[in-house]
C-alpha cells in the first residue's frame, strides 16, 4: 500500500516538473524573440532591451527556468502588457469560479450518470434501456458548446427560466454545469451499464443470487462495488475533456473564469496570463487524478495488499 | 435480445453511412451547394428556413446556411484527416522504437507521453495557439499534438508483444536492418489497433476544431467552419435561432457517426469482443 502510494505520488510530482517544462519553454519555443512576445509587436529595440533585462532572458535557460518557477511558486504570474498589472490576483479570481463549473460537472456526471447506467443495467433490452443508450450516444457526440447554446435557446430565450449568462447565484450554474456534465454522464452511463451487464453474469453474483440475497443487495453491494475501479478510471481519463468543456463553456455563458481569460489572452497575444491560466488548470487535473488513484485503495481492496 | 442485436449490427452500418455521405459532401460541395459559401446577400440576411430560396436559412450577411454547411464539411474533415495524420507521423515511429529498443528511449518516451496525457487536449491546443498564432497549421499541430502520445503508447504496447514473435527473431537473425524489421514485419501487425484509435482521434479532432474556431482560435472568416458559424450565430440567437441548431446537428451527426464506426471497429478487431455483444 505505501508503495502503491510512493509510486503515485512520485509519477505525479514527475508530470508536474513536466507541466512546468513544458509551460515555461513554450515561450522559447515560438518562433522568433520571447521579449517581442512578451512586448508585444511593436515594441522597440530599446523596449526589447528593457524586457530582456527585467525578464531575465539574457541568462542561461536553466536559471531562467528556476527563477520563474521560483516567482510562480510564490503566486507570482508575471505582469500583463496591457497596462503593467500583476496578473497573480486576476488568475485566483477566476480560479475558484472556473473550478466549481468543472467540478461542479464532474459531480452531476458521476451523480446521476451511474445509477441511470444502474437502472438501464437492470431492465436490460428493455424500452427503458434502449431508449437511455441511445440518448447516451448522442449525448457522447454532442459538441459542449453546442448544448450549452441549445440549453439557452430552450431555458433562457424560449421558456425564460434560467439566466442566459453571467455567474454568482445557484440559477447562473444550472445551465453551465449541465453543459459541462452531459457528455461525461452519457459516457458514464454507458460504461455502468455494459460493467454492469457483464458483472450481473459473473458468477459470484449467481452465488450471492443463490443464498437468497435480495436483487437491490446483488446489484449494490456485489455487482457495482466491482464496476467502481474500471469506473474511477474513465473519470479520471475524462478530467482533461471536463475542464476542456469548462473553458469553452465559459465564453458561451459570459463566466469570469480561467478560460474565458486565456482566451481573450490569446486574442491579445497576452502570453503570462495562458501560461498562468494552463498551469493552474493542469495542476488541478493531476491534483484530481492522484485522487482518483488514491481511490483506488477504497474502491479495490486488492491494491491495498500489493 | 434479437431486438439489440439487430440494433447493435446497425449502429456500425448507420455510422459507415453517416461517414460515406460526410466524405461525399466534402468532394462534391461545389456540386451539391446550392449557392457559392460565401456570397453575401444584405437584403436576405436572417431568413428562416424555406424562405426566399434558402432551404435552411440564411445568416446575418444574407449567406445561405445549408451551402456554408456543406463547404464547412470541408473544413472539418481536412483538419481531422491533417491533424490525426500529424500524430500519426510522429507518434508511431516513436511507438515503434520506444517499443523495439527500449531502455532509456523507451522510459523517456513514455514518461513524455503521460505528461501529455495528463493534460487537458483544449488548453494544449490553446498553448500551441498563443505561441504560434491562429492559423490552418497552427490549428493542425494544436490538435494533432495530443494525439502523438496515444498512438505512441498504443504501438508501443503492440511492439511489445510482437517483438517477441519468433519471425521477429528470424528476421533479425537474417541480418535484417532494425528499421527494416520495425517497419516490415512490427508495423503490419498494427495496423488493426491503429485503425480504431484513428477512427476515434478523428472524431476527437473535428470536436476539438471546432471548440476552438468557436472560441476564435480557429479557423479564421469568411472560411465556413461549423463551430465559427455557431460562435456567430449566438450574437442573433433569439430572431435566427435556425443558425445556431443546424450547424450543430451537423457536427454532432458527424461525429456521431464517426463514433459509431470506431465502436464498431473495435469490436471487430478486439478478439475480447468477438461472440459477445456487450
Amino acid at each position: 500500500m505505501l508503495a502503491f502510494l510512493m509510486r503515485r505520488l512520485g509519477e505525479a510530482l514527475l508530470t508536474i516538473i513536466g507541466l512546468t517544462l513544458v509551460v515555461f519553454l513554450s515561450l522559447h519555443l515560438a518562433p522568433g524573440d520571447p521579449a517581442a512576445l512578451i512586448a508585444g509587436n511593436q515594441a522597440t529595440e530599446a523596449e526589447l532591451a528593457i524586457v530582456r533585462e527585467r525578464f531575465g532572458l539574457n541568462d542561461p535557460l536553466p536559471v531562467q527556468y528556476a527563477n520563474w518557477l521560483a516567482r510562480v511558486a510564490r503566486g507570482d504570474f508575471g505582469t500583463s502588457h496591457f497596462g503593467e498589472r500583476p496578473i497573480g490576483p486576476d488568475l485566483m479570481h477566476a480560479f475558484p469560479i472556473s473550478l466549481s463549473l468543472a467540478l461542479g460537472g464532474l459531480v452531476v456526471a458521476v451523480v446521476i450518470g451511474i445509477p441511470v447506467g444502474v437502472i438501464a443495467a437492470a431492465r436490460r433490452d428493455g424500452p427503458l434501456d434502449l431508449t437511455v443508450m441511445g440518448s447516451a450516444v448522442a449525448g457522447m457526440s454532442m459538441p459542449v458548446f453546442w448544448v450549452a447554446l441549445l440549453t439557452i435557446l430552450l431555458f433562457s430565450v424560449r421558456l425564460g427560466w434560467l439566466p442566459s449568462s453571467g455567474w454568482g447565484t445557484f440559477a447562473h450554474a444550472i445551465l453551465p454545469v449541465f453543459s459541462v456534465s452531459l457528455a461525461s454522464l452519457a459516457l458514464l452511463a454507458r460504461m455502468t451499464r455494459s460493467l454492469m451487464v457483464e458483472l450481473l453474469l459473473e458468477d459470484f453474483v449467481r452465488t450471492a443470487r443463490a443464498k437468497g440475497l435480495a436483487n437491490r443487495g446483488v446489484f449494490y453491494r456485489h455487482a457495482l462495488r466491482n464496476a467502481l475501479p474500471p469506473l474511477a478510471t474513465v473519470i479520471g481519463l475524462r478530467l482533461g475533456l471536463l475542464v476542456g468543456g469548462a473553458v469553452i463553456t465559459e465564453t458561451v455563458f459570459a463566466i469570469p473564469g480561467i478560460g474565458r481569460l486565456m482566451v481573450q489572452a490569446v486574442n491579445l497575444r497576452d502570453f503570462p496570463v495562458v501560461q498562468g491560466g494552463v498551469l493552474l488548470i493542469a495542476l488541478v487535473v493531476i491534483a484530481v487524478n492522484f485522487l482518483v488513484d488514491l481511490s483506488y485503495l477504497v474502491l479495490d481492496p486488492r491494491v491495498r495488499y500489493t | 435480445m434479437r431486438w439489440k442485436a439487430l440494433i447493435r449490427s446497425h449502429s456500425g452500418v448507420l455510422g459507415a453511412v453517416i461517414v460515406v455521405l460526410f466524405l461525399a459532401t466534402a468532394a462534391l460541395a461545389p456540386v451539391v451547394a446550392p449557392t457559392d459559401p460565401t456570397a453575401q446577400n444584405l437584403r436576405a440576411a436572417l431568413r428562416p428556413p424555406g424562405q426566399d430560396g434558402y432551404l435552411l436559412g440564411s445568416d446575418e450577411l444574407g449567406r445561405d446556411t445549408l451551402s456554408r454547411i456543406i463547404y464547412g464539411s470541408r473544413i472539418s474533415l481536412a483538419i481531422g484527416l491533417a491533424s490525426v495524420g500529424f500524430g500519426l507521423v510522429l507518434g508511431v515511429p516513436l511507438g515503434l522504437m520506444a517499443g523495439y529498443q527500449g531502455r532509456a528511449l523507451d522510459s523517456v518516451t513514455m514518461r513524455a507521453a503521460d505528461i501529455v496525457i495528463a493534460l487537458p487536449r483544449l488548453l494544449i491546443g490553446i498553448v500551441i495557439v498563443a505561441t504560434w498564432g491562429i492559423g490552418f497549421w497552427t490549428l493542425v499541430m494544436a490538435i494533432g499534438v495530443p494525439d502523438i502520445p496515444v498512438f505512441a503508447r498504443l504501438v508501443r504496447g503492440s511492439t511489445l508483444q510482437v517483438a517477441q514473435m519468433e519471425y521477429v527473431t528470424a528476421a533479425r537473425a537474417l541480418g535484417s536492418p532494425d528499421s527494416r524489421i520495425m517497419f516490415r514485419h512490427i508495423f503490419p501487425n498494427l495496423v488493426g489497433p491503429l485503425t480504431v484509435q484513428v477512427t476515434f482521434s478523428m472524431a476527437a479532432a473535428i470536436l476539438t476544431a471546432g471548440g476552438l474556431s468557436f472560441l476564435g482560435l480557429g479557423v479564421r472568416p469568411p472560411t465556413p467552419e461549423w463551430g465559427y458559424m455557431l460562435a456567430q450565430a449566438r450574437v442573433y440567437m433569439r430572431v435566427a435561432p435556425h443558425l445556431i441548431t443546424y450547424p450543430g446537428v451537423a457536427l454532432a451527426v458527424v461525429v456521431l457517426g464517426i463514433n459509431l464506426l470506431g465502436d464498431a471497429l473495435r469490436q471487430a478487431y478486439d478478439p475480447r469482443f468477438r461472440g459477445k455483444e456487450a
